[in-house]
């Protein structure tokens, strides 16, 4: 060992004598043979040398060492024993067989989907659905395209029918007084009581259905009627059609189905109609409506829609004019028109400058497209309203082409309200001795002077039948619950009359549910049937020698629908002593000062039935924006005058007492702009006390305020008080701060100037970039959107939800800006709060940038552009650092802040669609073009080797949107309708001015104002 | 091992210092003249060996308890997900990252103490580069929680270092969120070893001075077996000089990286070319004030005042004032950089900050940033150690309410009005946040009572009597 100078230390610690050269030199003489030695240090100090060296060097000394256990040896022993402890552990995994089917059944292939026709029923009338069936569970409903009321299109209700079958708040089992009973116990009580009522021909029955069309129920009924004829049939709907019936009635003394063809009215006048959302055609006439609001450059003809209405709606939203009136002034202008259109016997009532200039065009529009236009009552409005319109639509004559009558659909239409009443009053005086209750809930719903409660304990046996043990189970001894319609045989008809078949995709959930025609065949003593046998036995009598019944019944059960089923127009004469009746009263039906109450079924909850769906609850409703609450829907003026602060204005929630026809309830205010300043509205279906875990206590029920008297609208008193009730809105600013962000012009303007919308504002060239850009050689996805056609109806939310187990995560967490839709409809007022000039809804997913700000920043390559310019979210790939939300411009990214899908509830577990990954805690979603739509088309192209076609991959909002606004295709086909849609004048990028080259691009909003109204 | 030997075996043969490097006009000395090297080491060292003092328990306690509180903070965090913060879409990052930055921020002063001050051979960083250090170090412990707290996943935060997976994936490296964790990696690891080789000669003699044998022993671990030789000494220096030439481009890199993380980003009040220099002045900027918000107290308690005098306060000041007029310009740039372009989402992203919901922040930004420093031109208020004391207080809580303003304000409300939301802290995020500022003062309660703040052997360099051996 060298000494080294700069190692002083070294020196120091060194033995006096290593450096002894004597002693080394002793050493070397001592020894024999050949000595090797590394230092003079080492040769002279062998026994101290180890020691030193360990010291100095103490990498070196293992080496070094030669006596105990080596180092070799011990990972020798110590992975020896890692091995046999790994051994040791090993536990036997239990007995499993897995083994084939021993017969396949036939069409199944686990992991390909299979499609039933099936029919969904909403106020009794049938929608025309196809479920998809992953192995036998349901997972998605999208709309029969063959079936006339869906044309393969679906509304946000449809969708989230699924959820309803899956919910685990359903009830599971029959119970009296709440304990458990079989349906043997039941059909001998039920047995036993109706043998009782037989000597009085059944005078102690009654039997309380919803609106019904199936005409296998109807039949039953009949049949039970028959044999019991002093039994009776109540029918009731909160949200019915009694002044569509009554209106018919009154004009035609008789009743009568109204149905519309939107596809040939050029000229389309609403009176408080809602027929987008409201009624059984609502997805067929969005449908129809928008065919005809489509501008194109080579085709740029559009209808015209004026909206007179007192509650604001997507009809009114979408409208070309509107004038938000309160219901007397929507009498006279009804009046107005009427008589300016020619009806006779109408006196022109008095209105202001603007009404009649509004009249006066609209009128004169009419009359310059007499056959082509329609005239149409709302759902909800009077039915003298209803007499009128048709009148007019005979003066302007649109019957025939515009506006079709039939027989009623109804298998017996009935003035509901009246039905109600008589069967209340038949309770209170004793009379009823078993009341039967299938799927309606009246303790609910029925006119809160009605005191449903005490009335219906006068009856000794109550049986009721429904999906939840909902506010009239607990009033009822038994309850049963009700199959849905995915679970049970069963039939109905559409607006158009046509005959759909209900049918089920799964067994019952809970065996012992049972559906409307098991309990009513239990009532005609046969209590064994299934709804199969039920209904394929009606349908075989009915069919007798009309040819083979099993190729008409295969067929009905593939299409969903008997073809040529719909009711054939007919002729039918107006009743003049009936209008004059409607004039008179319309012509008298001043309101007085102060606001006017107008309810409505609520957009998403409906009458409340939905109350316990998570997705309906958190579906943004369309035009407030309002999820998981109702609320008092006032204009801004009135917020004012009630003294709410700015604060108040912009977030509602104050408390307002509401004073109507003797009730009064505590509700919450909310803001809408473009309501008039004398009408309150007030949506019901809320507060509902037994909905379930998701909609208890969510809202306020503001069925109180609804007496047989005033159902739909009168006189109210707001008084404020002091409190408080949090709203949640999934938007809270409503205007565009004057970004081109929906850019919308007239068709004079698309007609002068096409590419109006791309001069609204900057878009970079795609060859504006820094480094080469992407190369597509095969496909290039891309989505177009045509805000023209928008009606904003969430049909493609909720539909989005479905698709991709997008999970619900309450009012709270909403409210703090969590909300998880992929998809949501961005909606803008125009002009000032006091007369909103347009309303613009927006459908804004992931746009799948072509140079994506949020695939840059990623740290982990979680969100990467595919080979086919999609942006690909990478779930498992995700550590949730959320910068790629931060800095994608249109905040379409979606983030679980907790772990919000529930994987534990088993049922729940039933329903997700396969293809999508359920995502965890702490990872990004967002819009993925439904990739997994796109990859199964692929596989299905690339077996038949074949390029896949256009229009063969549908996206789930695409699939479900009534007024086909949003196109999916490839961009790399020029001939593609997707890419023709892009090519279009008006196509424009949102934000394209960042340079982001989205894939989604959006067509101008296009309206179609009157010249004659427009402002000067 | 050596004995305990005189103190004066420890002073380096020579030292990379000239006493003529010091102006003349400077009256106010480094050190308070009488101290020969013996009573130097003595009044340091006794800080460390003598009985805890008193004060010291209840203020370890109370900083152990917001410790606690960080650790309860975080546990719930880790069972319950990053919700129970406030942030949403499309205020996606809150309280976690303006704490990162204001954390990562306050370091840079230890840094540009230690290492561009050494290079500059301005002496008068010797007595508080010590525990500026020890402060970066802590600061940026503190800051290193967010990046993987803030994570929704926070378990798989090492997918953001590249190693060889079996998987064959790597970070992505376009993304600023992979260079900052290069970036403050870089900087804790060097700022660590600067500190620790600076630590290593007091060590030894706290060492050679401790009388029980724990102490012995633990202060001897520390040490690595040094004994003050020359070569010790000189490959001391050389490390030494080396570590701070490395850490001296890291106080610029690593906040302009810092910065990157929204200057890259597309979002209006992010997307701009100032924020590397900005985002640096500002970091030197809070990072003064916190060296003097805590050599104020420290130099009381201890009873420093000898070794921080006013010089070390006066410069500090002045350090204080020219990094603020660099934020303030930075400021003013933003706001004429948007009306300049004309951008429409850049005007709307300023006429927000002044009249929008968080007004009352951008407001209190300008006054603890801009307004209330420029107190700091008047000699008057540089003698005055209390207000000293408040205005550095006042800038940290300015320069939290600038990461504030930057992140939450940018984001609420973006380009698409139907996205536009607010931010709440909650209890979480404020629990965080003060659970961090208990780690941090926990480090520095046990740092000042274990180890010496103030460089004995760097001392000794200054004081005449090293110089006089120079000549």
């Amino acid at each position: 060992m060298t000494h080294d100078p700069s190692r002083p230390d070294l020196d120091a610690d060194l033995p006096d004598e290593t450096a002894d050269p004597e002693a080394a030199e002793k050493r070397l003489r001592q020894s024999s043979g050949p000595h090797f030695w590394k230092s003079l240090q080492e040769l002279a100090q062998k026994e101290s040398f180890p020691a030193f060296l360990a010291q100095q060097f103490p990498r070196q000394a293992a080496e070094y060492e030669v006596s105990g256990l080596s180092r070799r040896r011990l990972f020798e022993l110590s992975a020896a024993s890692m091995a046999l402890a790994g051994l040791a552990s090993c536990t036997r995994q239990p007995f499993e067989r897995v083994v084939p089917y021993v017969k396949q059944p036939e069409e199944v292939v686990p992991g390909k989907p299979l499609f039933f026709a099936t029919t969904l029923l909403l106020g009794g009338y049938a929608r025309g659905v196809l479920a998809e069936s992953h192995l036998g569970r349901p997972t998605k409903l999208e709309g029969n395209p063959q079936h006339p009321a869906s044309l393969g299109a679906t509304d946000a209700v449809t969708q989230a029918a699924l959820l309803d079958l899956y919910d685990p708040d359903r009830s599971q089992v029959i119970t009296k007084f709440g304990s458990i009973h079989t349906w043997k116990e039941l059909t001998d009580e039920l047995g036993g009581a109706i043998k009782a009522q037989k000597p009085l021909q059944g005078a102690g029955l009654r039997v309380l259905t919803e609106t019904v069309t199936s005409p296998t129920l109807a039949r039953q009924i009949r049949e039970f009627l028959a044999a019991y004829p002093k039994a009776k049939w109540h029918q009731w709907e909160p949200a019915g059609r009694d002044a569509v019936r009554a209106g018919a009635m009154l004009a035609f003394r008789k009743y009568v189905e109204t149905r519309y063809d939107f596809g040939k009215a050029d000229i389309v006048v609403s009176l408080d109609a809602d027929f987008f959302i409201d009624g059984p055609g609502a997805v067929r006439y969005a449908k129809d409506w928008s065919a005809r609001r489509k501008p194109r450059e080579h085709d740029a003809s559009l209808s015209r829609l004026y909206a007179v209405e007192t509650a604001l709606t997507l009809v009114g939203a979408a409208a070309d004019h509107r004038l938000a009136v309160t219901p007397a002034t929507l009498s006279s202008l009804a009046l107005a028109l009427a008589a300016e259109c020619g009806v006779p016997g109408v006196a022109k009532p008095a209105l202001d400058a603007k009404q009649q200039k509004f009249v006066t065009a609209v009128a004169r529009d009419l009359l310059r497209n007499v056959g082509r236009s329609a005239v149409v009552a709302g759902e909800f409005a009077a039915k003298e309203v209803h007499a009128l319109a048709h009148a007019i639509n005979a003066t302007l004559k649109n019957v025939g082409t515009t506006v079709i009558y039939t027989d009623p659909v109804e298998a017996s239409p009935t003035d509901q309200l009246a039905s109600l009443t008589d069967l209340v009053n038949d309770l209170r005086r004793g009379q009823v001795d078993t009341l039967i209750i299938a799927g309606a809930n009246p303790i609910f719903t029925a006119p809160s002077d009605f005191d449903f409660k005490s009335a219906i304990q006068k009856a000794p046996l109550r049986i009721h039948l429904g999906p939840y043990a909902d506010e009239t189970a607990e009033y009822c001894q038994w309850h049963v619950p009700e199959t849905h319609f995915l679970e049970a045989w069963g039939d109905a008809r559409a607006f158009d009359g046509t005959i759909s078949l209900v049918q089920p995709l799964i067994e019952p959930l809970y065996s012992e549910s049972k559906s409307a025609l098991q309990l009513l065949s239990a009532l005609l003593e046969k209590p064994g049937e299934s709804s199969h046998d039920i209904v394929k036995g009606y349908w075989q009598k009915e069919r007798a020698g009309k040819g083979t019944f099993e190729a008409f019944w295969r067929r009905t059960l593939h299409d969903g629908f008997m073809a040529e089923s719909a009711l054939a127009p007919v002729v039918t004469a107006l009743d003049a002593t009936g209008i004059e009746k409607a004039v008179a009263v319309l012509a008298a039906d001043k309101s007085g000062p102060g606001p006017t109450l107008v309810l409505r079924p609520d957009p998403n909850v409906h009458d409340g039935r939905f109350a316990n769906n998570g997705w309906l609850q958190e579906l943004p409703k369309p035009l407030t924006k309002l999820t998981w609450d109702n609320a008092v829907l006032i204009s801004p003026a009135r917020g004012r005058a009630l003294g709410l602060s700015d604060e108040e204005l912009r977030g509602g929630g104050a408390v307002v007492t509401l004073a109507f026809g003797g009730k009064s309830i505590d509700a919450p205010l909310w803001i809408l702009p473009g309501l008039a300043d004398d009408v309150v509205t007030v949506h019901f279906g809320y507060g509902r006390r037994r909905a379930g875990s998701v909609g208890n206590g969510a809202g306020f029920d503001a069925y109180p305020l609804r007496t047989a008297a005033k159902m739909w609208t009168g006189a109210v008193t707001l008084t404020r008080t002091p409190r408080k009730l949090p709203l949640i809105s999934t938007q809270t600013a409503h205007h565009m701060e004057g970004r081109a962000l929906v850019r919308a012009g007239t068709l004079a303007k698309f007609k002068s100037d096409p590419e109006f919308a791309e001069k609204m504002g900057e878009a970079p060239k795609r060859t504006d970039r820094l480094y080469p850009g992407f190369e597509y050689k095969e496909y290039a996805w891309g989505l177009s959107v045509d805000l023209s056609s928008c009606i904003g109806c969430n049909a493609c939310v909720a539909a989005c939800q479905a698709e991709n187990n997008i999970p619900i995560v309450g009012k709270e967490e909403i409210g703090r800006g969590r909300a998880m839709h992929w998809l949501r409809i961005d909606r803008y007022w125009e002009g000032d709060e006091k007369e909103i000039a347009a309303t613009h809804h927006q459908p804004v997913m992931c746009q799948h940038c072509e140079q994506a700000p949020c695939e840059v920043v990623c740290p982990v390559g979680a969100t990467v552009h595919s080979s086919e310019g999609l942006n690909d979210m990478v779930y498992n790939r995700c550590v949730g650092t959320k910068y790629c939300s931060n800095n994608c411009p249109y905040k379409v990214r979606r983030f679980n802040f907790f772990k919000y899908s529930d994987t534990d509830t088993p049922v729940l577990k039933l329903m997700r669609n396969p293809d999508v990954t359920v995502r965890t805690r702490g990872v990004m979603e967002k819009c993925s073009y439904c990739v997994q739509r796109i990859n199964a088309r692929r596989i299905e192209a690339e077996k038949q080797n074949r390029p896949i076609g256009d229009g063969e991959i549908v996206t789930a909002c695409q699939q479900a949107c009534p007024t086909d606004t949003i196109v999916f295709g490839n961009i790399n086909d020029p001939k593609s309708k997707v890419a023709r849609l892009k090519a279009e004048p008006h196509d424009y990028g949102l934000l394209a001015e960042l340079n982001t080259q989205p894939r989604t691009s959006y067509l101008a909003k296009v309206k179609n104002p009157n010249p004659e109204l427009e402002e000067s | 091992m050596n004995p305990p030997g005189p103190p004066s075996i420890n002073v380096p043969p020579s030292r990379p210092s000239n006493p003529r490097s010091i102006p003349a006009r400077i009256s106010i000395p480094v050190v308070a003249p009488g101290y020969t090297t013996a009573t130097l080491t003595d009044k340091i060292s006794s800080a460390v060996l003598q009985k805890t003092p008193r004060w010291w328990y209840p203020a370890f306690g109370v900083a152990f308890a917001f410790l606690n509180l960080f650790f309860i903070a975080v546990g719930w965090l880790f069972i319950k997900g990053i919700g129970i913060w406030g942030i949403n879409i499309p205020v996606a990052w809150g309280w976690d990252i303006v704490n990162f930055v204001w954390w990562v921020g306050i370091g840079h002063a230890g840094t540009l103490i230690s290492a561009i001050l050494l290079l500059f051979r301005q002496q008068w960083r010797t007595s508080i580069n010590r525990f500026a250090e020890a402060m970066t170090i802590f600061a940026v412990a503190c800051a290193a929680q967010y990046p993987i707290l803030h994570l929704g996943r926070p378990w798989l935060f090492f997918w953001l270092m590249p190693y060889p997976s079996s998987m064959g994936t790597w970070p992505q490296f376009r993304s600023p969120l992979i260079w900052d964790v290069f970036a403050v990696s870089t900087y804790a690891i060097t700022s660590l070893l600067f500190w620790y080789v600076g630590l290593l000669p007091d060590l030894a003699t706290l060492r050679d001075r401790s009388k029980s044998k724990v102490a012995k022993l633990v202060y001897g671990f520390g040490a690595m077996g040094w004994r003050g030789s020359a070569a010790h000494w000189h490959n001391y220096e050389t490390a030494y000089l080396l570590l701070a030439g490395l850490a001296t481009p890291l106080v610029l890199s690593v906040h302009t990286v810092v910065s990157f993380d929204f200057a890259v980003g597309v979002v209006p009040g992010w997307h701009t070319t100032i924020f590397p220099p900005y985002f640096v002045a500002g970091a030197v900027f809070s990072g003064f004030a916190m060296v003097m918000s805590l050599s104020i107290p420290l130099r009381k308690l201890f009873h420093l005042e000898d070794f921080i005098t006013m010089r070390h306060l006066h410069n500090m000041a002045k350090v204080m004032l020219v990094t603020g007029l660099i934020v303030a310009y930075g400021y003013f740039i933003e706001i004429f950089m948007a009306f300049y372009s004309g951008n429409e989402h850049d005007i709307a992203m300023i006429e927000n900050r002044f009249f929008g919901p968080y007004w009352f922040y951008y407001a209190m930004l300008w006054a603890c940033n801009i307004v209330i420093p420029q107190l700091l031109w008047f000699r008057k208020i540089r003698d005055n150690i209390a207000l000293l004391f408040v205005i550095s207080i006042i800038v940290n809580v300015g320069m939290w309410l600038e990461r504030f303003v930057i992140i939450v304000t940018s984001l609420h409300r973006d380009f698409l009005p139907s996205s536009w939301g607010m931010y709440h802290g909650t209890f979480w995020d404020i629990s965080t946040y003060l659970g961090t500022l208990g780690l941090f003062f926990s480090l520095l309660f046990l740092f000042i009572r274990f180890l010496p703040a103030i460089s004995i052997s760097e001392m000794r360099t200054i004081l005449p009597e090293a110089k006089l051996e120079d000549k």
